[in-house]
């Protein structure tokens, strides 16, 4: 038992883990985790089930996207492309690695143009959204427990039904020949129908319409918690309900904000399906590009080029939405 | 003077919000009932009719399709919610091990992850598994639902390990070690404590699970070989050629069910907690 | 009370050289990195005790107490129960159990199943299992609640739930972590003489972990006065607070008046010290053990002074003029806050024992004389 528990002690270590670990101590007694640590030997089977899957189903393919990155296109090979390894004549192992699919993303107008409307659909979407939200979850948070409930339960019921159906459900009404157009006629607002399909316009309302709850949800989350007598003492103190909120509420639902903007900007960024079911085929979005490049062109490299700038591209936001999630994790535990 | 004061401008927003989330689904619905086979012409002597929900029942490849994606989500979220509790119980309970920094990144990336990266970059490990099991084994495997199912799990393990996480999160420890305590083994803590006090998390994990892996499109369409072909795949390729009265019809089905057990589900969980809540102050009345 | 009980019995076997102490904790440390948590402790606490570790947050009566359950191995030191050596059995196997401060119940299981959790694991036939859940229910007086779900129960009831689910295993030693810490005044004063009568009525050693001064004080047989992790003071509750050995004891437990000085006299039945705090002499009628000249401190109870309006016949030793600058009517007694001539404010408790009149009642700003016998003043060097 003692020697198991050496062993195991200087398998995991402390390492660079060591002084957070202290830091960590130092403001209560370590539980039962650290029982688990330091006795308990079925643990590395239970951290390696999880962690192996994720090695070869998540990170692996990333290496060896990365890896076909570099490749030579070769149109007829299958797969098609060339190893970046190989033996040469001499017995050497050979390492190729070419830049031309990374040169030609940054040099093509085609893909200059697609990344900025991607950016600028995502950003565009996540503010209309955001503006569309903020009321709702404010609405929600200052409304009675009971209703507060249902009301919930009614952002979140569409999360559940098909999000292919429901982008698709927009397809009838925005046609030109659609509900929208029908009623407008109808009422005599308009003469001639409006073209909505395969705009800008309509992606931007099937972003926002399909990643609404995602903004609602955290920011619900956030105002709820706020502590009404803080408005009080506002009002107390002379500020008109305008300005207590801009100058109260607003500034203490930011991290609320910052969440739901991330959870709509990321995924918004590499979106397929609704620009595809509802944009236009002349202004396409990166991943539209990256799914034609790889089913259509059967062009490998270049499609894992794109995958691989978009990663890099989303990285930043994306530890940004991490470390926002772990510091949620540990508000729960206080 | 009552209608007023609930007439403040959150009120009006929400109902119109409510209004933009619920007209396209309630359209799609009504439409479904519509004779005429140009969806947006309401044919009004012949309608409301069943007549797309009789087609949609002789359908083979739709019904096969949706068999099909049933088997993959039950199995994929069966297996997301093994593998995401695992990671769960792994990144709250541990404490502090080499490469957990590396483990709660994995855990979580595939969250916010778009799609279209997890597609392509599942199929290429699948292609290259395939060469590689053909040169060291001679073993040939296709592409299919077993890929489909592999790629689905990766992806929506991820939100089991968040929601399995943050429900340990907000429970007390000492209670894995009063049982540890009490003479349990540290196995035995998990099946007799841990387990039945994350089961809630674990069954809307399941259940969360089950919908994204019905729902996707994207991964499915990369990592799937020929031969398979689930519904949202099936109705991606229906409606990249327009509007089609028998898609409205399935839609309706599918939300309509959904609907339903969503919303028996939630009645019964706010019912069970209206009686904890009224029996905790009881107890806490009768001293 | 507890006194009283000690007292008649003569249950005091640690001053018995020849007793054997059932749980001897031998110079144990714990480190977490270079954090000392619990430092270099050796305690003896012999069978029957109500032992208490009583400190504030962070001193390491956590650690001490979750190191005898088996949650963290020492980093040095060794811990026996019983003549045995407990280095080696983990938790699930040690004779030791807990009562947690959350009391941890639960929450999927009704009040009987989580009494009968433990004896389930040691694989006792059923029929067994359910008398002695049974036995325990009747001792903690929950017959009635045996299948109410512990959301169903009250503050009180869940800790005796937590105490009946730990003493049914029939322990060698009881470890009980803050055990009245969530329940309110007047159940708490009610649960402690509980607690006493059942540890009285099953033998059970008990180890008590506490921030709570008058917990340790009406519980205990002895006290561990814990600070930094060390043990600063063994002693009976009198003696913790009769006779402190230390500043940081007398402070901690009570509240006290300390008065730096220096040791002007010092015979082996008297001492004198001249106080410049007080601006006087203090005579203690009893030696203590430190060099004439000395820097020692003199500490006084607030209830072992004397208030009193008219000068002392001598002014020389033990009095002290001062003004009278807050009074504070707690119903059974009043406190006095006195600065005296010397600037420091003197803290004085009276019990009120007759009812006074206005004009009898000592007010605001008057000039007062503070006097105690030679007896009251501890003195202590560190």
């Amino acid at each position: 038992m003692a020697a198991n528990g050496a062993s195991l002690r200087s398998l995991l270590g402390t390492g660079r883990a060591g002084p957070l670990w202290e830091l960590f101590f130092r403001f209560g007694p370590p539980r039962w985790s650290n029982y688990i640590r330091s006795h308990w030997a079925g643990q590395r089977l239970v951290i390696s089930v999880p962690y192996l899957w994720l090695l070869l189903f998540f990170l692996a393919p990333f290496l060896i996207v990365l890896k076909i990155s570099f490749a030579e296109f070769a149109p007829l090979g299958r797969p098609p492309f060339e190893s970046i390894l190989r033996w040469s004549e001499e017995g050497a192992l050979q390492i190729k690695l070419l830049f031309t699919s990374y040169s030609y993303l940054l040099h093509e107008p085609l893909y200059v143009s697609a990344w900025l409307y991607s950016l600028k659909v995502a950003a565009v979407s996540t503010v209309l959204c955001l503006i569309v939200a903020y009321p709702m979850a404010y609405a929600i948070a200052r409304a009675s427990p009971a209703s507060r409930y249902v009301l919930l339960m009614l952002i979140i019921l569409p999360f559940w039904t098909s999000f292919l159906l429901r982008v698709y459900a927009w397809i009838g009404l925005l046609k030109t020949d659609g509900v929208i157009n029908n009623v407008l006629m109808g009422l005599g607002i308009i003469d001639a129908p409006l073209a909505m399909m395969n705009t800008s316009f309509a992606v931007y309302v099937g972003i926002v319409y399909s990643y609404l709850p995602f903004m609602i949800l955290p920011l619900y989350a956030n105002l709820e918690k706020h502590d009404l007598t803080l408005l009080e003492a506002a009002q107390d103190l002379g500020s008109g309900p305008v300005r207590s909120f801009f100058s109260i509420t607003l500034p203490l639902s930011l991290p609320g904000i910052v969440a739901g903007s991330l959870l709509v900007f990321i995924p918004a960024v590499g979106e397929y399906v609704i620009p595809t079911l509802l944009g236009s085929t002349d202004q396409l979005m990166i991943a539209t590009l990256l799914s034609d490049e790889f089913f259509r062109n059967r062009d490998w490299p270049r499609a894992s080029a794109v995958a691989i700038a978009m990663l890099l591209l989303l990285v930043v936001p994306i530890m940004i939405f991490q470390h926002f999630q772990n510091r949620e994790l540990k508000g729960n535990k206080r | 003077m009552k209608i007023r004061r609930f007439l403040t401008f959150p009120n009006v927003a929400l109902a119109l919000g409510l209004a933009f989330l619920y007209a396209p689904i309630i359209v799609m619905i009504v439409y479904s009932f519509n004779n005429s086979r140009l969806v947006t012409v309401w044919d009004a002597a012949n309608s409301p009719t069943l007549r797309w929900y009789v087609a949609l029942f002789q359908d083979r490849p739709v019904l096969q399709a949706a068999w099909l994606s049933i088997r993959v989500a039950a199995m994929s979220a069966t297996g997301a919610v093994i593998l995401g509790t695992l990671a769960g119980l792994v990144l709250a309970r541990f404490g502090p091990f080499r490469g957990r920094a590396l483990l709660r990144g994995l855990a979580t990336a595939p969250l916010v992850m778009p799609e279209v990266i997890t597609g392509l970059s599942m199929l290429l490990l699948f292609v290259s598994l395939e060469q590689l099991l053909r040169v060291l084994l001679g073993w040939q495997f296709d592409r299919g639902m077993l890929t489909i199912m592999l790629a689905h799990i990766t992806f929506t393990m991820a939100y089991v390990t968040v929601v399995v996480q943050s429900r340990l999160a907000s429970f007390d420890d000492s209670l894995e070690e009063a049982a540890l305590d009490l003479g349990a083994r540290p196995a035995r803590v998990f099946f007799q404590i841990t387990l039945p006090l994350i089961m809630p998390a674990i069954m809307s994990g399941w259940l969360l699970a089950f919908t994204l892996s019905w729902d996707d499109v994207v991964v499915s369409q990369f990592v799937a070989g020929p031969g398979a072909n689930t519904l949202p795949m099936l109705i991606y390729s229906k409606v990249r050629l327009g509007v089609n009265p028998s898609v409205n019809a399935l839609a309706t089905l599918m939300v309509l069910i959904v609907a339903t057990g969503v919303i028996v589900a939630a009645v019964m969980m706010k019912r069970a907690e209206r009686r904890r809540e009224r029996e905790m102050r009881m107890a806490d009345a009768g001293g | 009370m507890v006194e009283r009980r000690y007292d008649k019995n003569k249950f005091e076997p640690w001053r018995d050289p020849a007793a054997k102490p059932y749980v001897s904790i031998d110079r144990v440390t714990k480190k977490f990195g270079d954090f000392v948590a619990v430092n270099n402790v050796s305690l003896k606490i012999y069978q029957g005790e109500i032992f208490c570790l009583l400190g504030g947050s962070g001193c390491g009566k956590s650690t001490l107490l979750r190191m005898l359950a088996g949650f963290e191995a020492p980093s040095g030191g060794s811990i026996c129960l019983d003549g045995q050596d407990l280095a080696d059995t983990p938790p699930y196997e040690r004779p030791i159990n807990m009562m947690f401060q959350s009391y941890a119940l639960f929450p999927h299981m009704s009040v009987e199943k989580n009494i009968a959790f433990g004896l389930k694991q040691e694989k006792l036939p059923r029929g067994e299992i359910a008398s002695r859940v049974e036995e325990i229910l009747g001792i903690v007086r929950l017959t009635e609640f045996a299948r109410r779900m512990p959301h169903q129960l009250s503050g009180g009831q869940r800790q005796r739930v937590a105490l009946a689910r730990a003493l049914v295993k029939r322990p060698k030693l009881l470890l009980l972590d803050e055990p009245l810490g969530a329940l309110d005044r007047k159940l708490r004063e009610h649960t402690q003489f509980e607690l006493i009568n059942i540890q009285e009525q099953l033998g059970v050693t008990f180890i008590v972990v506490t921030h709570d001064q008058e917990e340790a004080m009406t519980l205990a047989s002895r006290i561990g006065v814990m600070n930094r992790g060390e043990i600063v003071q063994i002693g009976t509750p009198t003696e913790i607070y009769e006779f402190p050995t230390s500043k940081f004891v007398a402070d901690f437990i009570g509240s006290v008046n300390m008065f730096e000085g220096r040791l002007v006299e010092d015979l082996p039945d008297r001492v004198r010290i001249q106080s410049d705090e007080l601006g006087g002499v203090i005579h203690v009628d009893h030696g203590i053990s430190a060099a004439p000249g000395a820097v020692v401190w003199a500490a006084i109870r607030p209830e072992k002074i004397d208030i009193r309006r008219t000068p002392p016949g001598s002014m020389a030793e033990n009095c002290v003029r001062g003004v009278v600058k807050e009074i504070a009517y707690m119903g059974d007694m009043s406190v006095y806050l006195v600065k005296i001539d010397s600037g420091k404010t003197v803290r004085v408790t009276l019990p009120n024992i007759e009812r006074l009149s206005d004009d009898e009642r000592i007010v605001w700003d008057e000039t007062v004389y503070l006097t105690w016998h030679p007896g009251s003043p501890v003195v202590v060097t560190q």
